[in-house]
């Protein structure tokens, strides 16, 4: 293999992952506070590029009207799907919410089917982050390496959020003991509405990013980056946002050298994902980033 | 108080399903025969099943009637599943008790249902699934379109005629389309004289296809051949024109579709692929004729060509509803052995004759180009039989 094909390689994966990275912490974050994997957060991140889709080729309006508009969206659906469907269950047992989720996917993915059709459709073209670029051999999209770039600053601001803000501290007492948290008079709808509006809000980008690199959207086009962003939080740690990205890059880079390295093996990339996870769930359950929790008593 | 309302809402429950049940007891009459009509809605094939159920549409509404009934179409959707394909055809037959079945659009599903279309001995008619283990063995599977080991001959004979030595077949695991065609393609193209310098599959659903390409690309491919769905047409498409790829791009029926150019963009300039059906071909049949106008009108704009598979679909209801026409009955034997003594009928896409697999007997391909965002005719190829 050539320098340049393996730059390539390199360079396509770590562009996936950082987009598996940005969806991962949708999921890390919401597992933290509430317990919970958001099954819908695939589809939440389907619904934001049909929401761009809209905005700009049906709406007609410019690119840096409809990126804004599209991420208040995107928030605003999170929310919503946090108050009717999680919220009336805050005191149920985990698996009814569990169940719920599910059901919200099935949901949206329906509700999508019916209002947009199985048809799959062009994704609107953002000329920034399409242009190509070729150095030699290796050629790639801007967004290949804007995303990255996006991924650093959003996890660094992100930190800073939790470490230094005051609803970061509320979202850590939250995550440490609930019920606690909700006697000291913590208000925990508020918290709990702020993450999911967070958790969306990067989906929302990881999913203009990926519109941008997979421009094609259909109602399950969350599906395989819902489950893989899913298992790239468990392998770094549920509930750990640096654990997040890092599962998301790891599972992003070592899929397309899978395939580089052994070309006849392309067709087990899937499987090789989930591979990773029941190995990880053996090893070191808790992920490479995850503290050993102990159950109170 | 609360019972009472309770059990109020019981007796209405109640009273609401007989009347509902009795309902679908008078529409259910003798004065009906039903076709099913068997399609992905939904799915991955979502897109192109719903092309041809138009197509189906528009041929009852074009012939409403035949033994002096009217026909009425059961649409049931497959979900381009083959589990779900099994419940709706069971549905079909058991629940509807249709007369015969069109579809489906996906080889695969077709294939999943097969054996419940010969138990019941529901004659089935194909419209665009083109592998062959559709129809084989079964006496009761016949298709209306040309099959696989022919349109991947007629590919491979195209691109070997281009002067390309050297290609990239990229198949979709677990799909008998997929990797069918992309099969017949290599056999032939080896015999040709060419060389498959990666021969790589993916799953369904997936997005990311730069790492495959890539591969083809450093093995030096001068042709990518990618039979799939349309779901992931466009993205190979594009994704391939992204990495600096030249390389001459290539697939099969199901790519004619507006959906690939609508997401491929410019990217799908030049890409080439075979089909049914050519709405300008000057050749045409009567009946293609009549088509082509009327369905255009029947669609008010909806596809700005009109697809092959929709075509398909019109000629698949079109074959059976003259077998039930000859045969004088809807018993389904009686329309299985009318259907194999199909001669000479002129539908839309030529002419219909099944040989002993229950295949129809086409020897003609369409071969079109992207060109300026539209899909055009390139060429006809024949292959002798």
């Amino acid at each position: 293999m050539s320098s340049g094909i393996f730059i390539q390689h390199l360079i396509n994966g770590l562009s996936l992952g950082s987009l598996y990275a940005l969806i991962a912490i949708g999921y890390t974050m919401v597992y933290g506070i509430l317990l919970l994997i958001n099954f819908a957060h695939g589809d939440v991140f389907m619904m934001a590029g049909y929401f761009m889709m809209v905005t700009m080729a049906g709406m007609g309006l410019p690119v840096y009207l409809s990126i804004p508009l599209v991420l208040l969206m995107t928030v605003l659906l999170g929310m919503l799907l946090e108050r009717s469907a999680y919220k009336p269950l805050r005191d149920a047992p985990r698996m009814s919410i569990m169940i719920s989720a599910i059901g919200a996917s099935y949901l949206l993915e329906n509700l999508a089917i019916y209002i947009f059709t199985g048809v799959p459709k062009g994704y609107p073209n953002i000329p920034f982050l399409t242009k190509v670029v070729q150095f030699g051999s290796v050629s790639f999209q801007l967004v290949t390496v804007v995303t990255p770039i996006i991924t650093v600053f959003l996890l660094l601001a992100l930190m800073f959020l939790v470490h230094r803000t005051k609803m970061g501290m509320a979202m850590r007492a939250v995550s440490k003991d609930y019920e606690t948290a909700r006697l000291m008079g913590i208000k925990i709808n508020r918290v709990i509405s702020t993450t999911f509006g967070i958790g969306s809000f990067l989906a929302a980008i990881g999913s203009i990013l990926w519109g941008a690199k997979y421009p094609s959207i259909f109602p399950l086009v969350g599906v395989m980056p819902g489950l893989k962003c899913f298992i790239a939080a468990v392998f770094g740690g549920i509930g750990n946002i640096p654990g997040a990205v890092l599962g998301g890059l790891i599972l992003g880079i070592t899929e397309p050298m899978l395939i580089a390295f052994f070309p006849k093996m392309t067709g087990y990339r899937d499987a090789f994902a989930f591979a990773l996870l029941i190995i990880m769930l053996i090893v070191k359950p808790t992920g490479l980033l995850g503290e050993k929790t102990t159950d109170k008593v | 108080m609360k019972k009472l309302f309770l059990s109020m809402a019981a007796v209405l429950a109640v009273a609401a399903a007989f009347t509902i049940g009795y309902g679908e007891k008078v529409l259910a009459a003798d004065d009906t025969i039903k076709i099913g009509v068997f399609e992905p809605l939904t799915g991955e094939n979502g897109g192109g099943g719903s092309q041809e159920v138009d197509g189906i549409k528009y041929a009852n509404q074009v012939y409403p009637e035949v033994l002096g009934k009217k026909v009425e179409l059961v649409i049931v959707d497959n979900k381009s599943d083959k589990a779900e394909a099994v419940v709706a055809a069971t549905r079909l037959v058991e629940k509807e008790k249709v007369v015969a079945v069109i579809g489906s659009y996906g080889s695969g599903v077709s294939i999943a249902a097969g054996d419940i279309f010969r138990n019941a001995k529901v004659p089935a008619m194909g419209a665009s699934c083109t592998n062959p283990m559709v129809t084989e063995g079964n006496e009761f599977y016949f298709r209306a379109c040309f099959l696989d080991p022919f349109q991947g001959t007629v590919l491979a004979n195209y691109a070997i005629a281009q002067g390309k030595k050297k290609a990239a077949v990229i198949t979709q695991l677990g799909d008998d389309y997929s990797t069918g065609l992309g099969s017949f393609f290599t056999r032939e193209f080896k015999k040709l004289g060419g060389e498959i310098v990666a021969d790589q599959q993916f799953q369904t659903n997936e997005q990311d296809f730069n790492s495959i390409l890539t591969n083809a690309k450093s093995a030096g491919a001068d042709v990518i051949f990618a039979p799939s769905s349309i779901v992931s047409a466009g993205l190979i498409i594009k994704q391939a024109k992204a990495l600096g790829i030249s390389a001459l791009i290539m697939g099969g029926d199901t790519w004619e579709n507006e959906s690939i150019i609508q997401v491929a963009g410019d990217a799908a300039e030049g890409v080439v692929l075979s089909t049914f059906f050519d709405e300008n071909n000057s050749a045409a049949t009567a009946e293609a004729k009549k088509f082509v106008p009327g369905f255009k009108g029947f669609l008010g704009g909806k596809d700005p060509i009109i697809p092959a598979v929709a075509a398909l679909g019109y000629d698949a209801y079109f074959v059976i509803l003259d077998a039930i026409k000859r045969a004088g009955s809807t018993d389904g034997e009686a329309i299985r052995k009318a259907l194999t003594e199909t001669k000479g009928l002129e539908g839309v896409t030529g002419s219909f004759q099944f040989d002993e697999n229950g295949d129809a007997q086409k020897d003609f391909a369409v071969i079109k180009v992207i060109k300026g965002g539209k899909f055009e005719y390139l060429s006809s190829q024949s292959v002798g039989k």
